[in-house]
């Protein structure tokens, strides 16, 4: 037998008795301790069947918000749509992005341009209450509205409804958090 | 050759590992040991049981998990708790009421979780008042406490509060005799004409409701501790009785007097048949029954006045006396219903009762006298045996289903591990310092858990960062899978952990509530949207029903509110998700925060002493906007004509 045979042998016999001794360990281990924490989940991964849905919860229900919910996922915004808020969020439907310039919805989407989408989306929700009577309010007296952007919106009454950045509202849904105002238009944070 | 050598080789290699591998796991001692890894649950993971531990002094109960030792809430019961509100809003005042009034504190003992067919079901858990006599029942959906009722003729409530194994009754034994009725006579005139009542509380199957049934008027002994009966020995409860002396001075000599106690021993089957009939006096009393309701988020207090009582020797056959040495305290039953253990708190050993013999000496009459009527069954005809510990002071037994029984030492500062039947000791382990009870998830049902032991200690001194001359309490969770017990974690408690019941978390946890829907909210004053909130004057009441919601008060303006008036805040939490409570609280409330879950609706009273513009907040941190949660309340002069007028931004409080 060549010595480079037996040092083998021995290698192999060492890890069989190692392994068999460490899944004892584990085996003991395993019973009474839980999981290491590996896996992170945020709070948006929380289900508890009773609450009323958020902000994320009725925008993932509807198709209309599709692209939305892509680009919320892809920006990794998804934990501050279920937060205790409470939210406003101004929910462009699918068309809003087809009104972009050709390929910026496929640009914004790259892993690169993460920060960059995640500051448009922002740009759609106020860190505040506003039902529609709020809204009507805000434009009677001139009030702008802060965003999570840190850019502000204006808040107009037209003859045909309620209209913020320039786009009109186009339903309401109340959600847990706070409330969902859709439009049919992307709002892009101003340059200034 | 060279096969015999390869193979020879081999094989010594796989001994000198596989030893190395023994005496790596031979090691003992929690640093040795993986006793962290085993206490260990992970960011997230949750606990394996539930405990809840008894409050004592506290007068409340805790829960926590297990093995991590995480405390989790603490559940106001019999005492006020100003961060709940409990005892402080209106609406849960009535839930301490009592035939003495308002009572804002009690000493909470032996909690004891709901079974069906002998096995934990998780519905509810009971916990006695040990001071001013009450049963308080928490509902296992809310983690609140639903249900209290005082118990007449009782004073020291501490053979309590155990279930029999189909939740029929809970039992509230006295252990200190009083004159019944309690009337005016010299204290020394006690033997022979005090009483010790053993109250039996049915319990509603379908919603918990419990109403006393009936209460046997015992003689004049100290009622210490109870257990049911159960497998053959359902039917039957045992109490602990010391004093058997009737002394009314200086008990600790003149009530250890006696060699032998009695453990009693009740036919609760044959007394409820004699009850069906007809059976037992009706007396008057006067004591307090308080129930909260879910749907108005209000309790009510009714005062009960009349209680069936059961004199002994009216109901042949259905009481005993076990003798029992050494002014017995702990009474537990082993989850078969055969073993009846009582530990002579005085006392180096443990003495156990066969039901089996017992009930064969009853048939046999193997008498030795009565006391007061109720017949004294001859001592070695019942005695299973006694485990000679070597220890000095045991006091309460637990056991893990697989034969095991676990004794608590308060003075030698131990648990010992015995085995049922050959009584012989298995293990023992000290404890850090002077043990009282000790609990195994399950240890009063026929299904004992016997994978940890909580030992909960009287005496702390060095075990933890010092505090001043006040330490807390403790307690320390063993590993009882092997042969010997292992120490894994020491941690500290709210007040005295008097007792604990223990449970899988599996059976709780998938029914606990998460919020209360607005739509079922039947309290009078609930205001279901910003639109219903108001403010009504009825003379010098004022009642604003207010609504809260992420992030404002709706109204968040209030006028017309005058010195001398007594202002009620209704608020209702409007929201309808999971762990959003809100809070509140005036300048100058004579009273606490209110914490309102979501769909809730709870009240305080602000008496306002001084004329200004006063304000109001949201006490719990409930969203990034939560500082802005605030209001104003304008207080003018006793007399003045400022109209009541409510508003939320500049107009008249309205829908959204």
């Amino acid at each position: 037998m060549k010595i480079s045979n037996l040092i083998s042998i021995i290698a192999l016999a060492f890890s069989v008795v190692m392994l068999s001794c460490s899944d004892k360990q584990n085996d003991s281990a395993k019973k009474d301790v839980a999981k290491p924490a590996t896996e992170h989940h945020g709070q948006a991964s929380v289900q508890d069947g009773v609450s009323a849905a958020n902000v994320l919860q009725v925008a993932m229900s509807l198709d209309d918000f599709k692209t939305l919910v892509v680009a919320v996922q892809a920006a990794g915004v998804e934990d501050a749509l279920v937060n205790a808020g409470p939210l406003t969020v101004f929910a462009p439907v699918n068309s809003a992005f087809d009104k972009l310039p050709e390929g910026t919805v496929e640009t914004l989407l790259k892993p690169e341009n993460k920060a960059k989408l995640a500051y448009i989306l922002v740009n759609h929700v106020a860190p505040s209450n506003y039902p529609i009577k709020q809204l009507n309010k805000e434009a009677e007296k001139g009030r702008k509205l802060y965003m999570a952007s840190g850019k502000y919106l204006v808040v107009e009454n037209k003859e045909d409804g309620v209209y913020v950045g320039g786009t009109k509202i186009l339903k309401s849904v109340k959600v847990s958090n706070g409330w969902i105002h859709v439009i049919g238009d992307i709002l892009v944070p101003s340059e200034d | 050759m060279k096969s015999i050598f390869k193979s020879a080789l081999l094989a010594i290699v796989a001994v000198s590992f596989l030893t190395s591998c023994n005496n790596s796991s031979k090691k003992s001692g929690a640093l040795t040991s993986n006793a962290a890894e085993r206490v260990y649950v992970a960011p997230g993971e949750h606990d394996e049981f539930y405990a809840f531990v008894s409050g004592g002094f506290s007068g409340q109960l805790s829960v926590y998990g297990l093995p991590s030792g995480r405390l989790f809430k603490v559940i106001p019961v019999f005492s006020v708790d100003a961060e709940k509100a409990y005892g402080f809003n209106e609406e849960t005042k009535p839930m301490l009421n009592t035939s003495f009034g308002f009572v804002p504190w009690d000493d909470s003992h032996h909690p004891d979780i709901s079974q069906t067919a002998g096995e934990l079901d998780g519905r509810w858990v009971f916990i006695n008042g040990n001071n001013t006599p009450r049963i308080a029942k928490i509902d296992l959906t809310t983690f609140e406490t639903t249900e209290i009722i005082e118990i007449p003729n009782s004073a020291g409530n501490h053979s309590s509060s155990y279930v029999t194994e189909n939740t029929e009754y809970v039992v509230a034994g006295t252990r200190f005799a009083v004159p019944v009725p309690q009337r005016d006579m010299p204290i020394s005139e006690y033997k022979g004409n005090f009483k010790g009542a053993l109250t039996f509380l049915k319990v509603d199957p379908e919603d918990g409701k419990m109403n006393i049934s009936f209460q046997i008027l015992m003689p004049g002994f100290d009622y210490d501790k109870a257990h049911p009966g159960r497998g053959d020995s359902h039917g039957w409860f045992f109490f602990t009785t010391y004093n058997s002396e009737e002394a009314n001075s200086l008990l600790e000599v003149n009530a250890s007097q006696n060699d032998k106690d009695f453990i009693a021993a009740v036919n609760w089957k044959v007394i409820e048949e004699y009850v069906n009939n007809g059976g037992g006096t009706k007396m008057p009393a006067n004591y307090a029954h308080n129930v909260y309701d879910e749907n108005t988020h209000s309790a009510t207090s009714t005062m009960m006045k009349e209680v069936l009582t059961i004199n002994p020797s009216d109901v042949p056959g259905a009481i005993y006396f076990l003798p029992t040495p050494k002014s017995p305290h702990g009474c537990d039953v082993s989850p078969t219903g055969e073993y009846i253990v009582g530990s002579g708190k005085l006392s180096a050993d443990v003495t156990v009762h066969s039901f089996t013999k017992m009930i064969k000496a009853i048939k046999e009459k193997k008498f030795d006298g009565d006391a007061y009527g109720i017949p004294i069954l001859n001592y070695e005809a019942i005695l299973a045996g006694s485990v000679k510990s070597g220890g000095l002071g045991p006091l309460h037994t637990e056991f893990d289903g697989k034969g095991n029984a676990y004794t608590t030492f308060f003075i030698s500062s131990e648990v010992v591990k015995w085995k049922l039947g050959t009584w012989e000791v298995i293990d023992r382990k000290p404890t850090y310092y002077s043990v009282g009870h000790l609990m195994i998830p399950g240890g009063n049902s026929r299904k004992p858990e016997g994978k940890y032991l909580l030992a909960m200690n009287k005496i702390t001194k060095d075990r933890y960062l010092p505090t001043g001359p006040e330490v807390t309490q403790s307690a320390q969770l063993y590993d009882i899978t092997g042969e010997k017990m292992e120490l894994l974690l020491d941690f500290p408690t709210i007040g005295e952990p008097h007792y604990a019941a223990g449970i899988s978390a599996d059976i709780i946890k998938k029914n606990s509530k998460k919020l209360y829907k607005l739509e079922e909210n039947k309290h009078p004053y609930v205001a279901k949207s910003e639109a219903e909130a108001k403010v009504v004057r009825k003379g010098n009441e004022v009642h604003i029903s207010m609504t809260m919601i992420r992030s404002h008060f709706a109204p968040d303006n209030i006028e017309g509110i005058k010195v001398g008036d007594k202002v009620f805040f209704h608020v209702t939490n409007l929201e309808q998700d999971y762990d959003v409570p809100h809070g509140v609280s005036m300048i100058g409330a004579n009273t606490s925060e209110l914490l309102i879950m979501p769909g809730q609706t709870e009240t305080f009273i602000w008496e306002p002493k001084q004329v200004g513009v006063w304000p109001f907040y949201c006490t719990d941190f409930c969203s990034a906007l939560h500082q802005e949660m605030q209001g104003y309340v304008r207080v003018s002069a006793k007399g003045s004509k400022v109209p009541i007028t409510f508003t939320l931004d500049g107009d008249a409080v309205d829908a959204e």
